[in-house]
């Protein structure tokens, strides 16, 4: 026998009210911890993709939506601008590097992305299997499409139009992998990277279907006349930021947009649903606690005949406010765990379906450091809930008590 | 064994109580009867220190326990009074054995799940120890109750109306428990009470 085994078995002997009040507690605390999971982990995920990327260029619309299509790859694109136009910015001193980027098709979902190198090198993307691209029609695949597609090397593939699963397939033309990237946790593990020229081959074919237009240039980047869906930039020095954005949007036909101008939009619109979610959590615990306050209250008068006849069989006053004490911290503790089990599986069904919608997967189940403050907080709610009440056992007459029943 | 001397009492100026001397040696049983009103309950509180008389002295195995600090009170209390109160009162969510157990375990003892058992048989409720107490009948109950006053060996066993709510057969049971109980340990048996059944049971008796 001891303070634990009677605090156990007082809590089974009041399950329904045990249990409420450890489900509202899971309940608070699952929401949080999802909440800082999620915040967390698409936190890491977009700043991980945009690092050192200052600008981006594209055709005129929404420059979110500009954003999440070129360097997140999960809206569809703006439109197509010149890669003339484009290329006009290598000529700019405070432009260091410009990445075009072209797409508009896909294989089973997955995006086919026509760039130039310098797409791999900045996101550093390195070969796990085979060789990198090096004829048009000849692509690289990401570690999750290789995952998902069954692609192997040598494999041949026909594309499909638009950015979605279900468009129409580009017959006439197969790609080629050549090799396979290691997974690093960038916007390149689920996409299929290939030459400028293929896409450009793939829809000549379509338009004009004759012709052959085999290119073998290096210079891919200097074609004239041809179209890029976008391209990335980055600047030599701050003094860019300050003066080609709007040198882009006032002269050319093409807009600019700055990824963490427009991440930090996007972070303080989901902020308020954030908020909103984690006020409610709040809201919940305090419940939780009041739960558990009302429950231990509402025992503690119907046992108190018990306490005062604990207390004349030898029990100590402080032994019995420890017991009753633990009856608080266990649920909080239960609470606590069952909340983080539940916060875990949460993020896993979110995880599903970020990775069906945006081939982006969230799966990191480690215990977060903002978790173990939760758990200390849980315990305080635990110990204000149960002390609280408790607290009378010191004030307990044990001759009057055992004399009025 | 158990005696006091000038025992008085007051919980407000107009209700005030002064209890006749008693003396209650090991093995020797003693009937306090009175009316309700006359301060049975009160004057069984005093011996088992459960309230701190006006004035008057207890002494308990020959030793003074009056004017102690209320640790050393708990202490003496679990060690040498065993106590029986009118209605069974238990820790509902415990078991029957656990309940009887507890009485060790806040004592600060050993659990004898031994000695608990042989009480069981002995009092004949061995059956009902995994049970709750609240499935047992109140005779049952009260016999539950009579094992957890015996379990520390105490030197003295109060009953405070150990009888009041029990059918004739049951009472009988009881006090014939109560008698061969606390004389197997050596203890002092004092029972206080209102019930005219326990007249002829006692020979040594004081009324209020």
């Amino acid at each position: 026998m001891n303070v634990v085994k009677i605090s156990l078995a007082n809590l089974k002997e009041k399950k329904l009210n045990s249990f409420l009040s450890a489900l509202l507690l899971t309940l608070g605390i699952g929401m949080i911890s999802l909440l800082l999971l999620l915040n967390k982990q698409l936190d890491e995920q977009f700043r991980r993709n945009i690092r050192g990327i200052d600008m981006v260029v594209g055709a005129k619309g929404s420059p979110l939506q500009l954003i999440l299509s070129s360097i997140y790859q999960i809206d569809a694109p703006t439109g197509n601008v010149l890669l003339a136009e484009v290329d006009a910015l290598r000529k700019n001193p405070f432009v260091k590097t410009v990445i075009p980027l072209s797409m508009g098709d896909s294989y089973q979902g997955f995006r086919i992305v026509g760039t130039t190198l310098k797409y791999i090198e900045h996101f550093q993307a390195k070969i796990s299997q085979g060789q990198l691209y090096n004829a048009s029609m000849e692509v690289t695949i990401g570690s999750k499409v290789a995952a998902v597609s069954q692609l192997k090397i040598g494999d041949t593939f026909a594309s499909s139009h638009g950015l979605d699963a279900e468009g129409e397939a580009h017959k006439e033309k197969k790609y080629k992998v050549t090799g396979i990237f290691e997974a690093n946790g960038s916007v390149v593990d689920q996409l299929i990277l290939t030459r400028l020229s293929s896409v450009w081959d793939v829809h000549a074919h379509e338009d004009e279907g004759t012709g052959k237009h085999e290119e073998h240039d290096d210079h891919e980047e200097s074609e004239a006349g041809k179209q890029v869906t976008s391209a990335l930039i980055q600047f030599r020095n701050p003094m860019g930021l300050m003066t080609i954005p709007r040198q882009i949007n006032d002269n050319t036909s093409m807009q600019a947009a700055l990824p963490s101008i427009e991440i930090n939009r996007l972070f303080s619109l989901l902020g308020v649903g954030i908020e909103t979610l984690r006020a409610l959590a709040l809201i919940i615990i305090s419940i939780a606690g009041i739960s558990v306050f009302i429950s231990l209250y509402n025992s503690l008068k119907e046992r108190k005949y018990e306490m005062a006849l604990m207390l004349s069989m030898g029990a100590t006053r402080t032994r019995l406010f420890l017991m009753l004490l633990l009856e608080g911290l266990m649920l909080a503790v239960i609470g606590y765990f069952a909340g983080i089990i539940l916060s875990r599986a949460g993020l896993w069904l979110f995880s599903k379906a970020a990775e069906q919608d945006f081939h982006y997967s969230l799966r990191k189940f480690t215990i977060l450091p903002e978790e173990i403050y939760l758990f200390f907080v849980a315990l305080f709610i635990g110990f204000l809930a149960s002390a609280l009440p408790s607290l009378g056992i010191y004030k307990l007459n044990i001759s009057r008590t055992l004399a009025e029943e | 064994m158990i005696s006091s001397t000038n025992l008085r009492f007051s919980y407000s100026p107009q209700k005030k109580f002064s209890f006749p001397d008693i003396q209650c040696k090991d093995k020797e049983t003693l009937l306090i009867l009175g009316q309700s009103g006359k301060g049975k309950t009160t004057l069984l509180h005093l011996l088992a220190l459960l309230l701190q008389p006006e004035t008057g002295q207890i002494s308990i195995a020959e030793r003074p326990v009056t004017n102690l600090s209320p640790e050393e009170v708990t202490k003496i209390r679990a060690k040498n009074i065993g106590i029986i109160y009118q209605k069974p009162h238990f820790v509902s969510s415990l078991s029957v054995l656990d309940n009887i157990l507890l009485s060790n375990y806040l004592a600060d003892r050993k659990e004898n799940i031994h000695k608990a058992r042989l009480l069981a048989e002995k009092l004949g409720f061995a059956e009902h120890l995994p049970k709750k107490t609240s499935q047992l009948s109140q005779g049952e109950q009260q016999r539950v109750s009579i094992a957890r006053a015996l379990m520390n060996e105490p030197n003295v066993i109060l009953a405070d109306e150990p009888t009041s709510s029990l059918d004739d057969s049951n009472t009988q049971n009881v006090i014939t428990l109560l008698k061969e109980q606390s004389a197997s340990i050596g203890a002092s048996l004092i029972v206080v009470t209102h019930d005219q059944r326990l007249k002829d049971e006692f020979s040594n008796q004081v009324h209020l």
